[in-house]
């Protein structure tokens, strides 16, 4: 009999394949971005499954409530969400399969192979008050620089996208 | 949580890498492109969490990684959604084959 913990990760893992599988293979591109949607929630599920609660928040404001709208958006403002994609040509497809499947079984295989020590995880993750902590610290173990330089990027995509967008086309 | 074997875990961010490698392969369209890189990307992040969570319990430099491309790829989507747009405009298509102006 497996502890309840266990059968909701399986539940969870389940339902992410089943919605990644649909959303790659959804001929309608609205679908397929709300697939993706439902992909993302289950994620956020399997971080907050973990104990990883401050992750889990950012997956949700980030991803869900983020990218996926933006997606959306895309979607709206370059075609038509009623019209279907074409299908892939057979052979496209079987390669694209079959490739995928030697590549997993490569990596099952070799995960296998490695033998994962069992760590008991009684120690308790430090939490979001030290995860803030050494989020700007400039001591020895912070991560100030690398959160000042991705200020940096995010700053920097902002303004680059602006002005892609804004460009007169030619 | 202790009840399931690292491995499975591992298992299940690799199918769904693959799956959205399967996804790169087949789509011909930008959008469901950008969106198949997601799913990649989110398999890694779970990766990262999954290996701090289980063998390092008491560090954090997993979660800090995973936060990192999270932003990363944040910045990467608004980037490309910019780009389809502006391509969208120029060629009135975002299909793959369409955007084949630096050919030659």
């Amino acid at each position: 009999m497996m502890p309840a913990s266990a059968i909701l990760f399986y539940i969870i893992a389940a339902l992410i394949l089943v919605s990644a599988i649909l959303s790659v293979t959804s001929r309608k591109i609205f679908r397929a971005a709300i697939w993706l949607l439902f992909s993302l929630i289950g994620i956020a599920g399997i971080y907050f499954w973990l104990d990883m609660n401050f992750l889990a928040a950012v997956q949700i404001v980030v991803y869900v409530g983020g990218i996926v709208v933006l997606i959306i958006f895309s979607v709206f403002l370059t075609q038509g969400s009623g019209q279907s994609l074409p299908y892939p040509s057979f052979g496209r497809l079987f390669f694209a399969a079959l490739v995928c499947l030697f590549g997993l079984g490569i990596s099952i295989w070799s995960i296998n192979q490695y033998g994962y020590r069992d760590v008991a995880t009684e120690v308790s993750f430090p939490g979001m008050k030290e995860l803030g902590k050494q989020m700007l610290s400039v001591d020895q173990g912070g991560y100030a620089l690398p959160f000042e330089a991705v200020s940096i990027l995010l700053l920097a995509a902002m303004i680059a996208s602006i002005v892609i967008a804004l460009k007169k086309s030619i | 949580m202790s009840h399931i074997p690292l491995q499975h875990i591992l298992f299940f961010s690799s199918a769904l890498f693959f799956i959205g490698m399967f996804g790169m392969f087949t789509r011909k369209n930008l959008i469901t492109l950008l969106m198949s890189l997601e799913l990649m990307l989110n398999s890694v992040n779970i990766n990262l969490v999954a290996f701090n969570k289980y063998l390092f319990p008491q560090q954090t430099a997993g979660v800090f990684l995973a936060l990192f491309t999270i932003i990363i790829a944040a910045a990467e989507a608004a980037i490309a959604i910019a780009i389809f747009i502006y391509l969208y405009r120029t060629h009135q298509s975002i299909h793959v084959d369409d955007a084949s102006d630096m050919k030659n």
